[in-house]
C-alpha cells in the first residue's frame, strides 16, 4: 500500500476543519486533538457513526453541532452496526442508480468503552460481514464521559473510580485488553495504532485505513487530563512516553503482515511514563517492575511477529 | 392482471417488501420470523431483488444496521419476534425518534420464561409506547396488504415514522393462505419512490442524532407525540387509496356483523377470525352479538373506537398479553381508559388467554361471551378472567 496515497507532512494538512466550533472537550484533551487529526485526514467526503461517549457528548448538544460532515449518533453499543447500514445502504442505492457513484468513506467513531466492551459483539460482526468502513476506536482507557469508571482498556494499577486503589487493591487488578490483535484476529486488511502525539502517522493512518477496501481497525491512544490526572499541558509528553516506554507501541498490520512505525533500540523505563499520572501514583516499586515486565513480554511478542514478515 | 396464490403469511411480507423494491434488508433468524428473511435471502440470492441483504449477529445489530440505511435515505426493511424484539427495545425506540421510516413485521412470540417459540402479543405490547406505527394483521393477505401500506403510510412526508407489522407467529406466520398478489405496476402507483428529505450526504453535512439537555428534549419528545398521533389522518387516506387501487378497503378499527348488538367482543390479529365463527354461531341463536377487531394500534384509534362501541351494553375484550402485577389485560386496560370519560359507555369485561401458542377454538370464545355477559350483568371484583388456563385461579383480582 505504500506509495499509492500522498502521506501527510509539513504543509500537506489542510487547514479547514471538520469538527470544531464550541465543542466542550476538557482542556488539554489528547482525543480532541487526535479526532481533529482524523478529520483532518478523512476530508468531507464521509459520514461518521459515533457511539456514545465523550466524543459525541462534547460535539452534539441540541440545537447545535460542531460537526462539518454528515454524523450520526444512535447509541452507544451499536455503532459498527450503524456504520453496517450507512456502508450497504449507500452501495446498493449507488448500484440502483438512486445516487450519483462516489467515493464516500463510512467511519465509526467509539471510545474504548464502546469498542472493546459493549461494542466488541457489534464490532466483530461488522468485521466479520467485511463492511467497507473504517473503525476508529478512541481509547482514553476508562470510561471518562460517565466519570473515570474502569472499562476492559485500563491498564493494570490505574485507579478509578469503580476499581479504586485503596488497602485492599492496587486499583485496576486486570492486564488491558488487547483490542487490536482483537482486530487482527478477524483477518481484517488493515489494523493499526496511533497516538496524537506522532501527528503525521496517526492521519497516514486515518487516510490509509479510509481508503483500505474493506473493513479497518485504528486504534488510537488519547491521553485524558481528567481521568489520568495530569496537568492540561502534558497530553503530548505523555502520548510520546507512552510510545517510548513500549506502553503503547506504533505499529501496524496490513493484510496480515506487522510492521512497527517506530522501533526504538531502547525501552524507556515504564516508570518514567507512570509517574507522570495520578491515576499510578499509589503504585509501590513492586507493582511498576510487574509492569515493566508484562510491557517488556508484550513488546518482545510484537517483535517477533514483526520479525516474521521482515524477511 | 393480479394472480391468486397459496402463500403463508411470512412469505406474503417477504413478497410485499420485494413489491416495494425494498433497498436494504438486515435480519437476523428467530423462531417463528425465519421463513420471511429467509425468503428474501433466497429473492437477493436469485437476482429476484435487488437489495443489500444484511446477515447481522443480533436483532439489536439488525434494528441498528436499519438505522444507518434509512438515514442515508435507503428503502429499509426488517422483521423479528419475541426475544427479538427485547433485544432490539432501546433501538426501536431510536428509530421512531430519529424520524426513520422502515418496516418491521413483528410474528408476535410470548416471552421468556419459561422459554416459548409460539404466538401471544407480549412483545407486541413491550413495544405499545415505542412511537412506531403498528397494525395488527388477521390472515395472510392482510400481511401482504398491511405491509405494503406500511412503506407508504411510513414514507409519507407528513410522517416520517417506522411502521410495526404485527402478525401472530406460527397461528398466522406459518399457515398458508390464499394471497391476491398485485401487479408491480399497481404496486408503482400505490407507493410512490421513497425521498428521504434529511437522508446523510456529504454535499450537505447534517448532524442526526445530537443529544437533548433538559431544556430540549420535552419539546423533542412532545413533537413526536405529536407527530405520530397526526399520521391518523395519513393512515386513513392509505387505506382509502389502498382500495381504490386494489379493492380492498381497511379501515382502523373494524366492526363484523355488529351493527346494533347489545354485546360486543373486541380482539386483535388473527385469533378474530376464529372468533367471527363463534360470533356466526351465537347470532345463529338469535343473540345480539357483534366482533370489533382493533386494526390500528398505534396511533390508537381513540375516536373510531368509541364509535364503534357506544351503542353497545357489553365489551368483552379478549387479550393474548398479561400486564403482570398490573391491569391484567393490556388491551382492555386501555380500551377502559378510551372510554371512561364517555359519558354512554359499555361495561367492559377482560378475559387473558392464547398465551404461548396456547390454542382458542371456538368453543372459548363462545365461553367468554356468556361468562362475559354475566359477569356484565352481576359485576365482578375481578378485573380480568383467564380462559382455556388450568387452576383454581381464574379471576385477577383488582
Amino acid at each position: 500500500m505504500e506509495g499509492k496515497f500522498i502521506k501527510f507532512g509539513k504543509n500537506l494538512v489542510t487547514t479547514e476543519e471538520f469538527v470544531a466550533e464550541g465543542h466542550s472537550f476538557c482542556v488539554g484533551c489528547g482525543e480532541a486533538l487526535a479526532l481533529r487529526l482524523a478529520c483532518k485526514a478523512l476530508g468531507k467526503d464521509v459520514i461518521i457513526a459515533n457511539a456514545t461517549g465523550c466524543i459525541e457528548i462534547c460535539t452534539s448538544p441540541l440545537p447545535v453541532t460542531s460537526w462539518a460532515v454528515p454524523w450520526i449518533h444512535t447509541l452507544f453499543e451499536n455503532t459498527a452496526a450503524t456504520v453496517s447500514g450507512i456502508e450497504a445502504g449507500l452501495k446498493i442505492l449507488m448500484k440502483k442508480g438512486k445516487m450519483p457513484e462516489r467515493d464516500v468513506k463510512c467511519v465509526a467513531v467509539a471510545g474504548d468503552g464502546g469498542t472493546s466492551d459493549i461494542g466488541m459483539q457489534a464490532l466483530s460482526g461488522a468485521f466479520e460481514r467485511n463492511h467497507d468502513f473504517l473503525y476508529l476506536c478512541f481509547d482514553n482507557e476508562a470510561y471518562m464521559n460517565t466519570g473515570i469508571q474502569r472499562s476492559s482498556a485500563t491498564p493494570y494499577g490505574a485507579s478509578t473510580t469503580t476499581a479504586p486503589a485503596g488497602k485492599m487493591s492496587i486499583g485496576q487488578t486486570t492486564w488491558k485488553k488487547n483490542m487490536p490483535e482483537i482486530a487482527v484476529a478477524h483477518n481484517i486488511p488493515y489494523v493499526a495504532t496511533a497516538c496524537p502525539s506522532y501527528p503525521f502517522d496517526l492521519m497516514n493512518k486515518v487516510r490509509k485505513g479510509g481508503e483500505v477496501k474493506g473493513p479497518a481497525y485504528v486504534h488510537i491512544f488519547s491521553p485524558c487530563p481528567t481521568g489520568w490526572r495530569y496537568a492540561a499541558d502534558l497530553a503530548i509528553e505523555i502520548g510520546r512516553l507512552a510510545v517510548e516506554t513500549g506502553i503503547f507501541p506504533l505499529y501496524e498490520v496490513e493484510d496480515g503482515r506487522y510492521k512497527l512505525n517506530i522501533d526504538r533500540p531502547e525501552l524507556k523505563l515504564v516508570e518514567e511514563y507512570l509517574k507522570t499520572q495520578g491515576r499510578f501514583r499509589h503504585l509501590l516499586d513492586e507493582e511498576i517492575a510487574k509492569i515493566q515486565e508484562h510491557v517488556n513480554e508484550e513488546y518482545a511478542k510484537l517483535k517477533a511477529k514483526v520479525a516474521c514478515f521482515a524477511a | 392482471m393480479s394472480k391468486r396464490v397459496g402463500l403463508e403469511a411470512s412469505h406474503a411480507a417477504a413478497e410485499a417488501a420485494k413489491m416495494a423494491d425494498v433497498d436494504v434488508i438486515a435480519a437476523y433468524p428467530i423462531t417463528p420470523q425465519t421463513h420471511i428473511p429467509e425468503r428474501l435471502a433466497e429473492m437477493v440470492a436469485d437476482g429476484e431483488l435487488n437489495a443489500a441483504y444484511i446477515p447481522v449477529e443480533s436483532e439489536h445489530s439488525a434494528l441498528s444496521a436499519c438505522l444507518g440505511a434509512a438515514a442515508v435515505g435507503a428503502r429499509t426493511f426488517t422483521a423479528t419476534a419475541g426475544q427479538g424484539l427485547e433485544l432490539m427495545h432501546e433501538v426501536v425506540y431510536v428509530a421512531s425518534s430519529m424520524r426513520y421510516p422502515m418496516v418491521m413485521t413483528v410474528c408476535n412470540r410470548a416471552l421468556s420464561a419459561p422459554l416459548s417459540v409460539w404466538g401471544d402479543h407480549s412483545d407486541a405490547m413491550a413495544v405499545r409506547d415505542t412511537g412506531w406505527i403498528q397494525v395488527f394483521c388477521q390472515n395472510s393477505q392482510e400481511a401482504f396488504d398491511m405491509t405494503l401500506w406500511a412503506f407508504r403510510v411510513g414514507e409519507d412526508s407528513r410522517v416520517l415514522l417506522p411502521v410495526m407489522v404485527h402478525f401472530d407467529g406460527f397461528h398466522l406466520s406459518h399457515v398458508t393462505e390464499p394471497v391476491i398478489l398485485p401487479e408491480q405496476e399497481e404496486v408503482g402507483r400505490f407507493l410512490p419512490k421513497f425521498h428521504y428529505p434529511f437522508a446523510l450526504n456529504p454535499d450537505k453535512p447534517m448532524t442526526h442524532g445530537a443529544f437533548g439537555p433538559p431544556d430540549v428534549y420535552s419539546e423533542a419528545k412532545i413533537a413526536q407525540e405529536v407527530a405520530i398521533r397526526e399520521s391518523k389522518a395519513v393512515a386513513i387516506q392509505g387505506f382509502k387509496e389502498f382500495g381504490d387501487i386494489f379493492g380492498r378497503y381497511y379501515q382502523l378499527v373494524e366492526s363484523y356483523r355488529a351493527e346494533g348488538a347489545k354485546t360486543l367482543l373486541l380482539t386483535m390479529g388473527s385469533f378474530s377470525e376464529t372468533a367471527k365463527i363463534a360470533i356466526d354461531a351465537k347470532k345463529k341463536k338469535g343473540e345480539s352479538l357483534g366482533l370489533i377487531t382493533l386494526r390500528l394500534w398505534r396511533p390508537f384509534p381513540f375516536e373510531e373506537l368509541r364509535q364503534a362501541v357506544k351503542n353497545a351494553e357489553t365489551l368483552i375484550v379478549f387479550d393474548r398479553c398479561v400486564s403482570l402485577g398490573g391491569p391484567a389485560g393490556t388491551v382492555a386496560s386501555e380500551i377502559r381508559s378510551a372510554l371512561y370519560n364517555e359519558k354512554k359507555r359499555p361495561k367492559v369485561v377482560s378475559f387473558v388467554g392464547g398465551l404461548g401458542g396456547r390454542d382458542m377454538p371456538v368453543e372459548d370464545f363462545e365461553y367468554i361471551v356468556d361468562r362475559g355477559r354475566e359477569i356484565a350483568e352481576k359485576g365482578s371484583k375481578e378485573l380480568s378472567e383467564t380462559v382455556g388456563i388450568r387452576g383454581e385461579v381464574t379471576g385477577i383480582r383488582g
